[in-house]
């Protein structure tokens, strides 16, 4: 089986965006979805959805830590990114990366996290010894003052800064589809709507993401699931997905309606290459079938355990398929040729640098990450609520902390 | 064929004289080149490629191009007069040991391109550039400084033309340089000086008694792909319409 | 000042932000090598370094200023415009060590790869089928490269 079907310019034959940077935006897209899933309950006051504040926020940062890793992997010599924040080509959508990484790390999300923790890090130094003393006492930053106008003070500015991290989430994952929508040179990734697609593909997997941890660790705690909390998160994901799936179906038409120079090529190579990963994956099984069932669950009364058990599969189903929407933009618009008379093959390696043992290392990182984060700064302090016998929850094991 | 001794030992400090100034020319120390008064393009004349790839070869030993890679390459395109829109197109190896040999095809038409950088004055690669490793020089060549840059590959994803590469050993961003080494020291191209049939010529559009100007004004050129809008400074001469 | 009692923690956290973004200015005036930004965002020092690298191909002035006999027949034959590396391959090293041989071009191989007959050629252009032309005899039995028409005053063997 030959590498190149047709005619490829010569040096378009190797893919030089391996699976890395396939993973980079999915990294960062689950932090922007878990983060507007936070601000959902802290800016535009929804509850029901209040048990998963502080987890969201944790699993943004899980998520965050690890995410320039891809590209640092990815890239030819990675001991020169500094380059990018000592001179910036302005004109260049990639030079922005290292300031909104660096502002949405350090002046959004761990300032949110501090301020909505910082009673408990205050009470943590005091009643915890050891080196897990010393860490509590520097994020204290020296002041033990947690009067209530001073955490009435926090809670004010945690708003603001959740206020102003809504846009800085968008444009931390919404700069990665204008570097795409902006190349003007490959007709599979120009177009002004990539940016948008991106973002609205990202929260759904963000709030998946979530919904998934929090129902698996209330399990392990052998705590009872807050019926409440997921179904409006799974309404939310249901939302978002229908405009995403939306956007989505009017690039396809779009495409398929005005056929021009590159139609006929792209098209063959979504009926052959990309059949299995973007029909079959992508829409049918990773966003039709979801939104079916949580769609069922919107029409129809089901039980409990019934209505946990299509959230756990839709949200699987759903971070599949995003995964599956950027490998088929990434490793897709670089299959075909720009000449548009021919195709190649994307010869994924197993264990080299940019192979598929490293990026299911690095999809795995965030997990113990998140445990440590759990562990130092716990999400709930105390039980949340009564065990509901009707939604199938066992009785509650006392917390240890 | 034959030198005589007496005639080399004449000629030789001359030439080695020579041979010493124009290693000497750098754009800034030589006192005879001066980056503003160039703008580097160049010309190709259809008609005249016979798909030799001595253009490929020269290139590559020129500038040490890594096999699989090409900075220059050549097309061969067969087009049945009925269907521009849909040629077949071949470049076995870039060109570099020229093409397999064919039998006449009344009904439609063969014909070579020999590519490489288009030099634009719009490029989209440095556009993208993150950290300003690639550049349009001065003298309107576009190159990369390769102990700047990381290896991002966002240029490469940018060009058009599909010129760029990154290098396998050096991992970092390659591309043809309009042999910028030569052409500021008063010479011409690798590609040109080894093309036999004057095909590729190399332009200085600020010179005015550059042949390209009276070139230009009698004959039919055209850029690849000027949908792009990129300000390609390579010039075709009889470029067919189905060209990709 | 109960405003920097309750809100102490903030003005800390300000305080350490703003050790950074210093350091981070510090750092940055060392890093940056001095000619960024001579002639655009780019390494000025990068024009030179390129322009610094070695030559391979000597360019046929530079032969035709020792060899003078073969331009002269050259100037006047078919081959004229094409230049001396074309065939001979990069002469740099002879150029600046006339003592090194470059050794002749594999004839066999050479004349075929622009002389073979195909239909791809533009039709003007010179091109035989080698076989049935010379039946194997190599090319330069009859032909002088430096001037091939065998008819020319001057091409000899």
């Amino acid at each position: 089986m030959p590498r190149v079907e047709g005619f490829m310019y010569p040096n378009e034959v190797s893919l030089y965006w391996s699976v890395l940077i396939v993973l980079y935006p999915y990294i960062t897209g689950l932090v922007a979805g878990a983060f507007i899933l936070a601000s959902l309950e802290r800016v535009f006051r929804v509850e029901a959805v209040k048990p998963t504040y502080r987890l969201a926020l944790l699993t943004a940062l899980a998520f965050l830590v690890v995410a320039p890793l891809p590209l640092q992997l990815h890239l030819g010599h990675p001991e020169r990114s500094f380059e990018m924040y000592f001179t910036p080509h302005r004109s260049s959508a990639m030079a922005m990366f290292g300031f909104i990484y660096l502002w949405y790390l350090m002046a959004v999300l761990t300032v949110e996290i501090w301020l909505d923790y910082r009673a408990d890090i205050v009470a943590l130094s005091q009643s915890t010894t050891g080196w897990r003393r010393l860490f509590y006492r520097i994020l204290t930053l020296g002041s033990t003052n947690v009067s209530p106008r001073a955490l009435h003070i926090d809670d004010r500015v945690g708003w603001f800064i959740t206020l102003i991290g809504i846009p800085s989430a968008f444009l931390l994952h919404g700069y990665v589809g204008f570097i795409f929508g902006s190349i003007k040179a490959n007709p599979w990734w120009s177009s002004p709507l990539m940016p948008v697609v991106f973002i609205f593909s990202a929260m759904v997997s963000g709030i998946a993401a979530v919904m998934l941890l929090y129902m698996a660790m209330m399990r392990i705690r052998r705590q009872p699931i807050d019926m409440k909390c997921v179904d409006t998160i799974a309404q939310y994901m249901l939302y978002i997905f229908i405009v995403d799936f939306s956007l989505e179906m009017l690039d396809l038409i779009h495409r398929i309606y005005e056929a021009d120079a590159s139609f006929r090529s792209l098209d063959f190579m979504v009926h052959t290459k990309l059949w299995l990963s973007q029909v079959v994956l992508q829409i049918c099984l990773g966003t039709l079938v979801p939104i079916l069932l949580v769609g069922l669950v919107q029409v129809t009364k089901l039980s409990a355990p019934v209505r946990k058990r299509i959230y756990a599969i839709s949200g699987s189903l759903a971070l599949i398929g995003i995964f599956a929407m950027r490998w088929n933009v990434v490793i897709g618009g670089q299959l075909f040729s720009k000449s548009f008379l021919g195709y190649t093959t994307y010869k994924m390696a197993l264990v080299t640098r940019e192979g598929l043992l490293v990026s299911i290392a690095l999809l795995i990182l965030p997990l113990p990450i998140l445990a440590v984060l759990v562990k130092l700064l716990p999400p709930w302090t105390t039980q949340q609520h009564a065990p509901d016998p009707e939604a199938g929850d066992e009785q509650p094991v006392p917390l240890v902390v | 064929m034959n030198i005589t001794r007496r005639r080399l030992l004449i000629l030789l400090p001359a030439a080695a004289v020579a041979w010493e100034s124009v290693l000497a020319g750098t754009p800034e120390a030589s006192p005879n080149y001066s980056m503003t008064d160039h703008w580097w393009g160049m010309l190709i004349d259809i008609p005249k490629c016979i798909g030799c790839g001595n253009c490929v070869r020269a290139c590559q030993a020129e500038n040490d191009v890594p096999d699989g890679f090409f900075r220059t390459w050549v097309e061969r395109y067969h087009v049945d007069d009925w269907n521009l829109e849909n040629p077949q197109v071949i470049s076995p190896d870039g060109g570099k040991e020229g093409f397999p040999s064919v039998a006449d095809d009344p009904s439609g038409k063969y014909f070579f391109v020999p590519k490489l950088c288009n030099h634009c004055a719009d490029s989209p690669c440095t556009q993208v550039c993150p950290v300003g490793a690639t550049f349009i020089s001065p003298d309107g060549v576009v190159l990369v400084d390769q102990k700047y840059c990381l290896g991002c590959a966002y240029c490469v994803q940018a060009c058009p033309y599909g010129c760029r590469y990154i290098h396998p050993t050096k991992k970092v961003a390659d591309k043809c340089t309009l042999c910028y080494h030569r052409i500021t020291k008063g010479l011409t191209t690798a590609c040109c000086e080894a093309c036999p049939t004057g095909a590729r010529q190399l332009a200085d559009l600020k010179n005015p008694n550059d042949p390209i100007h009276a070139f230009l004004k009698t004959h039919s050129v055209r850029v690849l792909k000027p949908e792009m809008a990129t300000g390609a400074k390579v010039f075709y001469d009889e470029l067919d319409g189905s060209v990709r | 000042m109960r405003i920097f009692r309750d809100a102490g923690h903030l003005f800390r956290l300000a305080g350490v932000y703003l050790a950074g973004t210093l350091a981070f200015v510090v750092i940055r005036a060392a890093v940056v090598p001095h000619s960024f930004g001579q002639y655009g965002h780019y390494r000025g020092a990068a024009i030179a370094e390129i322009a610094a690298k070695p030559l391979h191909f000597a360019g046929h002035q530079t032969c035709e200023t020792c060899h003078t006999d073969i331009a002269q027949t050259k100037a006047s034959g078919m081959h004229a415009h094409v230049n001396c590396e074309a065939c001979h391959g990069p002469l740099a090293q002879h150029a600046d060590d006339p003592s090194i041989d470059p050794g002749k071009p594999e004839v066999a191989a050479l004349c075929v790869r622009c002389h073979g007959a195909s239909a791809a050629r533009p039709k003007n252009f010179p091109q035989v089928d080698a076989a049935q032309h010379s039946g194997g005899v190599p090319c330069n039995t009859c032909h002088q490269p430096h001037n091939p028409a065998i008819a020319a005053a001057g091409g000899s063997k």
